[in-house]
């Protein structure tokens, strides 16, 4: 029962598209194909504010606001969310969910923060992988730019201790490669904690979806290139899922 | 068009609910003051969160007798989510916390302090089918009208109802634990799931509602 989500990573008011999140290229409207998307049948859609490190503060609340006034599936909004009001501003914008990385590393307290205003399940620990070495990877921040030094699986123990909703890891090595999904991260990922985790990074075609739910079945994946290049359509991906579509809008 | 009222108690994406609605040319109203909301035809009780936190917000503002006199006046109420736990009778959610006791039921962890505490991978977020549970499903087997007996919805919670619970019309499964997915008395529904946010599905099932004239 794994969620397919569509990710659409936004500068400038575009949605763009590199390669291990850099290398950006623009790929299209985030509202037009967050509605192509949902009229494809999509579980959910994550928007992810590629630029909100430099400025400190998440600039997308204007695409969120028309978006969740077309489409209506659950929305998460990340990058730049550094305090509780910043919540508060994604959630009145029509956002069901935030995705938290900086903020988080910086400052974990801001997971109980938020936790205990609006429930755990609208917050989802963002995380960034970049293998180490075998079996070990280290979390990064800043679009793959930082590293924090955090052991990845340490953190994400960290991070379900402090009372996260969900987890989303995105391997940096298998972004935008095309080439498949980190099935170990994936893998290793979801045996160390108990929340869900959804799986970003990679998707080439859809027998990568395959092994990784044979490898893991996480709660959702996020594809972006995958759905923005057209290699794979939602509404396929999830019927072959044997997951009935949530019937494609007419 | 429709006046409908959205109980508004500082819990959860009231916009969310409110871009469906005027999705179907309904009016939402959204309010947190019980004259105001007891003029519409129709109310929508969302939320998401603690339920002991979403209890205490409703009564300082009032709005528990709110939602009990419009269910004695046969005034539709769909409660969505924390809004559905919160129109049963108690909740185990971190101690015990009394409901409005508009149906009857409790709201229970989805693992008990005896089964271990990480069996379950929670909360429960993703996309169900509904089913059938009760006889009772017939008299309101119109709120699913124009879907498919095999649509998903979507869920995110981590306490559920159980789903023998008295006045449970439909249920779900999550790894292999049926509750109850909705819950109807009267003119209440109650639904665990976002129809708000299961897609054209979910938009049909808050139209069916929106329609609904409950005997009187």
């Amino acid at each position: 029962m794994t969620r397919i989500i569509a990710r659409l990573d936004v500068k400038n008011d575009w949605v763009i598209k590199g390669i291990h999140l850099e290398g950006l290229r623009k790929v299209g409207d985030p509202v037009e194909l967050a509605q192509r998307y949902y009229s494809q049948g999509i579980h959910e859609i994550i928007f992810m504010d590629a630029v909100a490190s430099l400025y400190d503060r998440n600039n997308l609340l204007h695409i969120i606001e028309r978006a969740c006034e077309q489409v209506f599936v659950p929305i998460t909004i990340g990058g730049g969310i550094r305090k509780l009001e910043d919540v508060c501003d994604a959630l009145a914008a029509g956002a069901d969910k935030v995705a938290v990385n900086t903020g988080l590393v910086r400052n974990l307290d801001l997971v109980s923060q938020i936790a205990t205003r609006y429930g755990s399940q609208c917050l989802i620990g963002s995380i960034e992988a970049k293998r180490k070495s075998e079996g070990v990877w280290e979390a990064y921040i800043d679009n793959g730019r930082e590293p924090t030094g955090l052991d990845l699986l340490a953190w994400v123990r960290d991070l379900e201790n402090a009372g996260i909703g969900e987890i989303l890891v995105t391997s940096i090595d298998q972004e935008g490669t095309k080439r498949g999904f980190d099935l170990d991260l994936m893998d290793a990922v979801q045996s160390v904690t108990n929340r869900p985790v959804i799986c970003s990074g990679g998707f080439g075609e859809e027998a990568h979806l395959h092994s990784l739910i044979e490898s893991c079945g996480p709660s959702g994946v996020a594809i972006a290139s995958g759905f923005h290049y057209e290699l794979a359509h939602p509404s396929d991906l999830i019927s072959r899922l044997h997951i009935p579509d949530a019937e494609i809008a007419a | 068009m429709m006046n409908v009222g959205v109980v508004d108690y500082g819990v959860g994406n009231l916009r969310s609910v409110s871009n469906a609605l005027r999705h179907l040319n309904a009016t939402p109203v959204i309010s947190d003051d019980p004259d105001c909301l007891s003029a519409c035809d129709s109310l929508i009780f969302p939320g998401v969160g603690a339920f002991s936190y979403g209890i205490e917000a409703l009564k300082s503002k009032g709005l528990d007798q709110t939602l009990k006199s419009a269910a004695n006046q046969k005034t539709p109420i769909l409660g969505i989510c924390l809004g559905m736990q919160l129109l049963l009778d108690r909740s185990y959610e971190f101690g015990e916390h009394a409901g409005l006791g508009i149906m009857q039921g409790k709201v229970e962890p989805f693992v008990t302090a005896a089964d271990g505490p990480n069996l379950l991978r929670l909360p429960n977020v993703g996309w169900l089918p509904v089913t059938p549970t009760d006889a009772d499903y017939q008299e309101y087997d119109w709120l699913f009208h124009g879907t498919s007996r095999d649509t998903h919805y979507y869920f995110v919670h981590s306490f559920h109802v159980n789903a023998n619970n008295p006045d449970a019309i439909a249920s779900s499964i999550y790894e292999q634990i049926p509750f109850a997915a909705v819950v109807a008395a009267g003119s209440v529904i109650g639904t665990q799931f976002h129809p708000e946010k299961s897609g054209p599905a979910g938009l049909q099932l808050l139209k069916n509602f929106l329609n609904w004239r409950p005997a009187t």
